[in-house]
């Protein structure tokens, strides 16, 4: 299945990019695709902190289960205010 | 710019527009508030020791604005809040600007104080935006505190 992923401040810049498609089997977790995607962009993982996860627009936990055509998003640790 | 309104009256917004807080507390305002609690959140010009020049804020926009619809109305569950904005800007802000505003209108003072510091607690804790700052040490990503909001 083929999911999007967005990627925000210093993911987006690790990996420059903002949005990838992403090709994962089917059931795949939230957790399985952020292990594929550190296989593309080692910098990911090397960073001290991991992301937060949102899928459609609402904070998943990395067990969460991806269906075809959604939207996950790699956030790290907000820091608005 | 994208805003969402969630209640009539209510007001969230995640853009690049200046904030004003005094505008917002006039918006807010009816002839049955009594209390208008706001607080601004303003780019100063240092942190840990450094020398910062500007900020750049970057925002997941729509859930951004979804997850302040969230805070609102978890605000209004537990205090009886007639009005509320929380507007969040985005991009290059100088030191001096406001970044960040909640404004709430309640009949009495003690509703309309709790209910904004729980959202700008809140805010800082769940809501997907960012700061990058510029110092006399380079530029640098701020990582909030990394616990999760689920």
């Amino acid at each position: 299945m083929r999911v999007t992923v967005k990627l925000f401040a210093s993911y987006r810049e690790l990996a420059g990019a903002a949005e990838t498609s992403l090709e994962i089997p089917d059931g795949s977790t939230v957790q399985e695709a952020w292990g594929e995607l550190c296989r593309i962009w080692p910098a990911l993982a090397a960073q001290p902190y991991r992301p937060l996860t949102a899928c459609n627009l609402r904070h998943v936990p990395a067990g969460h289960r991806l269906r075809e055509g959604d939207e996950l998003a790699l956030l790290p640790p907000v820091s608005g205010g | 710019m994208s805003a969402a309104e969630g209640r009539p009256g209510d007001i969230v917004r995640v853009g690049p527009e200046p904030i004003d807080a005094g505008v917002l507390a006039a918006a807010l305002r009816t002839d049955a508030s009594g209390a208008i609690a706001s607080f601004a959140g303003v780019v100063r010009d240092h942190h840990q020791g450094r020398r910062v020049s500007h900020l750049i804020y970057e925002a997941y926009p729509p859930m951004a604005e979804s997850e302040l619809r969230r805070i609102v109305d978890e605000a209004r569950g537990r205090w009886p809040v007639q009005r509320m904005a929380i507007v969040h800007r985005t991009g290059r802000l100088a030191v001096g600007e406001t970044s960040v505003a909640v404004v709430v209108a309640c009949a009495h003072r003690r509703a309309a104080l709790e209910a904004c510091s729980f959202a700008i607690e809140e805010l800082k804790r769940s809501v997907p935006i960012w700061k990058k700052e510029f110092s006399d040490t380079g530029e640098e990503w701020i990582l909030g505190d990394p616990s999760s909001p689920c």
